[in-house]
């Protein structure tokens, strides 16, 4: 089966800064992978890849086996379901028109159903939110407006840029639920960048470890669990008190 | 006025400024006139072709009366009222031997006034052979009348086919004048006499004498002479400030209509340090090359106007607030040149028609002082000019509206751009920039050669000032229009210019306004400027008041124009706020 995403050997600097350091990863059809790591580690270079945000300068990025730099960027950001850290609304744009963006750059005729659809799929009825300006809203509200503008136009692949990351642990609880009972709904294709172990545990099927532009460890939660690859892995997973929960089960 | 002569060193500084102008200026210059040049040639089929497309669209622009085979002849002056009471004097004995007349009175100073003669731009002027000498060829000053009327007439004639016409007969030379009691108590008449009793005395000179070579500089060379103290004054107060007794000496005009008072006493220049400054027409090589029956009635002027006469007709003017085109035509009268029954042309400048004419009519009133000759109050004066006010409203916000459309059209795409490239960005804006610290008044003075003089060169000028804030505006407000939403929007796809079009440039909307507001405030001080050469307005009364003393005329243009710049500031604010998105928080 050709996997959804691959990257191999991916490689990006930023002036002197090494982002991608060589790192391949499948991502197969229907799979969430979590992109765990700390601040600097190459998380969020590697998501952009993937629709062709960042620009590789060495390696290969597939999509559904071809070469994405064989396809056209816009297209394929537009086919791409993108959630930006910390939402990235339109500030003078309606709920219901930034939900509508993509479906709408894709020239769908349905783009405000869709939006709307999505919006009730996240929580947020549209008979009381669609007219509302983004500065009205909480910033959950705004983030799940966020997954509901990468979800109207039914993407096969979703990525999502530390979605929860700015939000309270209550709210963040919330939009997490509405996040996993949506994607077993869809069964959406899904990247996730988190540096909380625990969401990537908690949402992902399988959890990618980078540390400094190369990944430590990829695998299901429950290896990484049990068999942390190296000791970064294993100190990471003892930081976030998951070590001694498994040892505690024991 | 200190414009009088001119100022020698103005031009030196001109050389740095005159490449960025030509540098930024010649393809903006060449875009203003090229819409207009089509319209010019209707009035004037015959001469346009030869004409200037500038002056021909902007006399068009002027409304001046239609006729037939000739354009009208255009008679400019200086802004000080004895060079605004010869204009009229010519203007309105060439009206009277039937030749059309349009009036530029008032333009901003020597550079102004002759380099719009020089390019055609501007037919005749007064001006004052030792003003030819000192300040336009850049000579010492030497010789007697004589020799100096031919020195200047040669010149001229050579170097730019500019010509002199006979002297008008009467020199306004530098006359350093003292209080008659300060005269009679210390024993003075002549300067000789002044520097020697000068540790006593406080001068009181315009800003230019004290700086010229040829005024308190040099007269201190010349006579050894050291007062006490010597403060600047401006003209309008000089006399005020002697009469006081603030100030002890004062350079006036030997034409001045206050030396006629008994109470001041002219000192004699007894080394002959002043140089001549005989006054004649000075006309442009075209007009003497085309309209020989215009030069022929100029010249019927020659040596009529003595130092006598000119000091009782500016006094009218200047003391008892007469209105120029009565006192113009009462002495083409006394003269014989116009019937005593003639009407002159509607002549008004500045609003000076109807002003105080009831008051001078009933004879020499007691009051004194600039103004002490107006009736009534400053709001019936203002009333009563309405009309006239509301006629320079209209071209003030034709100079500025027009000038600013421009300058939107230009600078927003331009701002667009620059932020697309971004590499060199901030130094092309900085280099506009530099526009801003041009002196307005050098700036228009620049277009005349370009441009000629009126309405074109001072919309050109607006709109190289109005370019910078809107450059700016929009350049800086585009960049940093909300970078979260400007990133999300790039990477669901949508292409640069829907990221422009749908994100960037509404954002950036409020940003952009208020530079257009800027520009547009900006534009509304600065168009009062644009009277100095000819472009009308609000300045125009502005002008005519300062160069005759008269401070309801001043506030007669200044009132409007503050309330103008307070009212189109507030309505660009409403319409700022209406372009902001809807979905901005009201910061």
């Amino acid at each position: 089966m050709i996997p959804a995403l691959e990257v191999r050997e991916l490689q990006k600097r930023y002036g002197r800064v090494r982002a991608l350091a060589g790192v391949s990863l499948e991502v197969l059809s229907g799979e969430c992978v979590a992109l765990v790591g700390e601040s600097g580690s190459g998380k969020t270079t590697l998501l952009r890849a993937f629709n062709r945000v960042v620009e590789p300068d060495g390696g290969v990025v597939l999509v559904k086996g071809r070469p994405a730099r064989d396809l056209d960027p816009i297209r394929l950001r537009r086919e791409t379901g993108y959630v930006p850290q910390e939402g990235g609304l339109m500030p003078h744009w309606t709920v219901r028109k930034n939900a509508a963006l993509v479906a709408r750059l894709l020239g769908m005729a349905d783009a405000d159903e869709r939006a709307d659809a999505a919006l009730e799929l996240l929580g947020l009825s549209p008979n009381e939110y669609a007219s509302r300006w983004p500065r009205e809203l909480s910033g959950g509200q705004r983030q799940r407006v966020a997954i509901a503008r990468a979800l109207a136009t039914g993407p096969e692949v979703v990525l999502l840029d530390e979605p929860f990351g700015a939000l309270d642990a209550i709210t963040r609880a919330q939009v997490r639920g509405h996040f996993k009972a949506i994607r077993q709904e869809l069964g959406t294709t899904s990247v996730l960048v988190t540096h909380d172990l625990h969401e990537a545990i908690e949402l992902a099927d399988r959890v990618a470890v980078l540390r400094d532009g190369r990944i430590e460890q990829a695998a299901t939660p429950g290896v990484l669990l049990e068999k942390p690859a190296t000791s970064y892995v294993a100190r990471l997973l003892e930081q976030a008190g998951l070590a001694a929960a498994i040892e505690g089960g024991r | 006025m200190s414009a009088r002569r001119g100022r020698v060193g103005f031009r030196a500084g001109w050389s740095v400024w005159a490449w960025i102008i030509i540098l930024v200026g010649i393809p903006l210059a060449g875009l203003a006139t090229a819409p207009t040049s089509a319209t010019s040639a209707a009035p004037w089929p015959a001469v346009t072709s030869s004409a200037r497309p500038v002056l021909g669209s902007d006399s068009s622009l002027m409304a001046a009366p239609r006729i037939q085979s000739t354009r009208p002849v255009v008679v400019a002056s200086k802004p000080f009222g004895e060079s605004y009471l010869l204009a009229e004097i010519f203007a309105q004995l060439l009206e009277a031997r039937g030749h059309a007349v349009v009036r530029r009175l008032g333009l901003g100073s020597t550079e102004v006034a002759f380099g719009a003669l020089r390019t055609d731009a501007v037919d005749v002027y007064p001006e004052y052979t030792g003003t030819g000498l000192l300040a336009i060829l850049g000579e010492e000053p030497s010789g007697t009348r004589g020799e100096v009327f031919r020195r200047v007439s040669r010149e001229f004639r050579e170097r730019w086919g500019v010509r002199w016409l006979p002297p008008l007969g009467f020199e306004n030379t530098y006359a350093v004048s003292v209080r008659r009691e300060t005269a009679e108590e210390l024993g003075l008449a002549t300067l000789t006499d002044l520097a020697r009793e000068g540790e006593g005395l406080i001068g009181g000179f315009s800003p230019d004498f004290l700086g010229r070579d040829d005024g308190l500089p040099g007269l201190e060379e010349a006579y050894g002479l050291r007062l006490r103290e010597s403060r600047s004054l401006l003209q309008a107060v000089k006399y005020e400030a002697l009469r006081g007794g603030r100030v002890d000496v004062i350079d006036a005009y030997s034409t001045d209509g206050f030396l006629a008072r008994a109470e001041v006493v002219v000192l004699e220049d007894d080394r002959r340090f002043f140089p001549p400054y005989e006054a004649a027409p000075l006309v442009s090589r075209r007009f003497f090359e085309e309209r020989p029956a215009a030069v022929a009635a100029l010249t019927e002027l020659a040596g009529l106007l003595d130092e006598a006469r000119m000091r009782e007709l500016n006094g009218r003017v200047e003391v008892e607030g007469e209105p120029i085109s009565s006192v113009a035509a009462s002495a083409l009268a006394a003269l014989g040149l116009v019937p005593s029954d003639h009407h002159p042309a509607d002549a008004s400048i500045g609003g000076m028609d109807g002003s105080a004419g009831g008051l001078a009519a009933a004879g020499r009133p007691v009051a004194v002082g600039p103004s002490g000759a107006r009736a009534g109050s400053l709001p019936a004066y203002l009333w009563d000019r309405r009309d006239q006010t509301l006629q320079e409203i209209r071209r003030h916000l034709l100079l500025v509206g027009i000038s600013l459309l421009a300058a939107i059209l230009v600078a927003v795409p331009a701002g667009l751009a620059l932020e697309r490239v971004r590499g060199g960005a901030e130094g092309v804006i900085r280099g506009v920039g530099v526009i801003q610290t041009l002196p307005s008044i050098a700036l228009l003075a620049f277009m005349i050669p370009l441009l000629g003089i009126g309405v074109v060169p001072a919309i050109v000028a607006l709109f190289l000032y109005s370019l910078f804030p809107i450059l700016r505006n929009t350049y800086s407000g585009v960049r940093d229009a909300d970078p979260r939403a400007v990133e999300a929007a790039e990477a669901l796809g949508m292409t640069p210019l829907q990221v422009l079009r749908e994100i960037r440039l509404p954002l950036a909307a409020p940003v952009i306004m208020a530079g257009v507001r800027t520009a547009a405030v900006i534009n509304v001080g600065t168009a009062t400027l644009a009277a100095f050469i000819g472009a009308g307005g609000l300045g125009d009364p502005i002008v005519s008041g300062l160069a005759l003393s008269d401070p309801w005329m001043i506030l007669a243009g200044a009132i409007p124009a503050a309330l103008l710049a307070v009212v189109v500031d507030a309505t660009l604010g409403v319409a700022e706020r209406g372009v902001a998105p809807r979905g901005l928080a009201e910061e």
